[in-house]
């Protein structure tokens, strides 16, 4: 890996290198580090890009992480990743993709993620997307997650994008059996003349299946953002999607919260709320000696904390 | 030493103008204990944001130890040594408790032990609240003493607090008294409080009674004081309300 690729790391995993547990590492469409475990196999896909990510049931307190790196300008790709989670695991998943294009050509990483996750295992997922780099080219990333919980299996999602990425268009759809709870954290920002769309779909089949889907969004300069939460309660079960925007100077945000009652018995809420900074917040930040942009930058850092 | 000079605010209603400080003249010296009381409605909390720079005065001067301050914004006065503390405190999502005390004390490097002193000294129970969010999850009056916290944590010359007794339970109020008889013998910081409380009135070197935006009586709390009772003395129901308190 070379510097640029190194920085980017750094900011989808937090780790300068990652060194610990399973993990593959996929630079410029090729995968370019790799280690498994005994209890984690990670087997390259023959019909397609992508891998195959296989966890033994029962492993616990273990991780993986499968970095994306995109460092040469005009590279597109389309990746298929599958998670095989077995039963009673208790695992943490960091992905992401971090993309440099020092270019003029447009750089792309499309992705779909698909989980499937064995009874009684909890899993917390993390992705963070980054773009960076000083070329004209446009970075570009459309990220898929579809999830299958099965009986009395958790998931926590949490999903990060704060700078640097052009255009997006994440999706991802859940269902959930009997038991099962999946919560999502997304956290968005977009500056300039970035656009974003989300859109999570969440069947929960399963009775006393819930969910729970929180986005927090900051939508700066002439950015554009679109979200959407659909929930569809098909048992008795409990479903909550709520999204908070912070808009900013000429940027656009439209929230579509759906939800829909298939069975007596589910109890479906949603809340959206679009605001700009509250002015009393800025003054109170001010009164403790901060300029007004440092104010701003405190709140907004907080909002997506 | 502040001190406002023919200071006036007024707003442009919907028919006329509304005048809400008229030609305030008021000198708060060094180390002085000042509370500003008078009706509602008679321009007191109008007072205290001009004197924080929330609000622009549209006629006079504000001067800070002889440094005209007129025209400065919150940010430039609050580096000169202004803290105020809001009457109804603002909320922040994902901003925690530590994280206002941090900014408030000016010190990126405090730690938790440190950023715990200024809660307790409010009565709070640090590790129950240090890493809560500043959120609709706190009450109004868990937010009131934290917002008191940060105006203790910055330490500046001079201190206003706007109605800091409203919405605080009577344990906390004994609190505050003592938290303010701190600032004021301990420490020697300048406290300018906006209060109808008369056991806060009962606390201060002097008192200024603003009504209609104007300063209507100004003297220590010897000479003030009594006058004020004995007026609110003549209210049965007041009279009775302070009974039941006692």
């Amino acid at each position: 890996m070379d510097a640029i690729q190194k920085n980017l790391l750094e900011q989808i995993t937090d780790l300068h290198a990652v060194t610990q547990g399973a993990y593959n590492i996929r630079a410029n469409g090729a995968s370019v580090e790799r280690n498994t475990t005994a209890n984690i196999d990670i087997v390259t896909k023959q019909d397609k890009q992508g891998i195959d990510i296989i966890i033994k049931p029962g492993t616990k307190k273990e991780s993986v992480h499968i970095p994306v790196l995109l460092s040469q300008s005009g590279l597109t790709e389309m990746v298929y990743n599958d998670f095989h989670i077995g039963e009673d695991c208790d695992v943490l998943i960091v992905a992401g993709c971090g993309i440099h294009n020092g270019g003029d050509k447009l750089s792309k990483h499309d992705g779909v993620h698909t989980f499937y996750i064995g009874r009684n295992s909890r899993v917390r997922y993390v992705e963070k997307h980054y773009g960076t780099g000083e070329g004209t080219g446009e970075r570009i990333m459309n990220p898929q997650t579809v999830i299958h919980l099965e009986e009395n299996s958790y998931m926590e999602m949490e999903t990060v994008q704060i700078r640097g990425v052009d255009s997006t268009e994440r999706v991802t759809k859940a269902d959930l059996a009997d038991g099962a709870t999946l919560v999502i954290k997304e956290k968005l920002m977009t500056h300039g003349k970035q656009y974003a769309k989300t859109s999570f779909e969440v069947d929960l089949n399963g009775e006393n299946s819930g969910t729970n889907v929180i986005s927090r969004a900051v939508a700066k300069d002439s950015s554009k953002q679109l979200f959407f939460a659909k929930i569809n309660g098909n048992n008795k079960c409990s479903g909550h999607s709520e999204c908070d925007a912070i808009i900013m100077d000429d940027a656009k945000i439209s929230a579509i919260p759906e939800i829909t009652a298939n069975h007596l018995d589910a109890a479906l809420i949603h809340e959206a709320a679009i605001g700009k900074i509250a002015g009393d917040q800025i003054i109170k930040l001010m009164t403790l000696g901060l300029t007004e942009e440092e104010a701003e930058s405190q709140i907004i850092n907080g909002f997506l904390k | 030493m502040l001190k406002l000079q023919n200071v006036s605010f007024g707003v442009e209603g919907e028919h006329a103008r509304k005048e809400i400080l008229r030609d305030i003249n008021l000198e708060i010296e060094d180390k002085k204990f000042i509370v500003i009381t008078g009706p509602n409605g008679g321009g007191k909390s109008t007072l205290a944001r001009v004197i924080a720079g929330i609000e622009r005065p549209t006629g006079g001067k504000i001067y800070l130890d002889d440094t005209d301050i007129t025209d400065m914004s919150v940010t430039e006065r609050a580096k000169l040594g202004i803290s105020f503390a809001f009457q109804q405190p603002v909320r922040f999502k994902g901003i925690t408790v530590k994280d206002l005390i941090v900014l408030a004390s000016g010190n990126p490097k405090l730690s938790t032990v440190g950023a715990c002193e200024y809660l307790s000294e409010v009565g709070l129970c640090a590790r129950d609240y240090i890493n809560r969010e500043v959120d609709a999850s706190l009450s109004g009056g868990e937010l009131k003493r934290i917002e008191i916290a940060t105006v203790i944590a910055r330490d500046t010359k001079l201190s206003v607090f706007d109605e800091p007794e409203a919405g605080i339970d009577l344990w906390s109020f004994n609190n505050l008294i003592r938290v303010f008889e701190k600032m004021h013998t301990e420490k020697e910081r300048s406290i300018l409080i906006i209060s109808h409380q008369e056991r806060i009135l009962n606390i201060a070197d002097e008192i200024v009674v603003i009504a209609d935006g104007r300063v209507e009586k100004k003297g220590s709390k010897e000479e003030i004081l009594p006058k004020l009772l004995e007026a609110a003395g003549g209210c049965r129901f007041y009279r009775e309300s302070q009974e039941e308190e006692k």
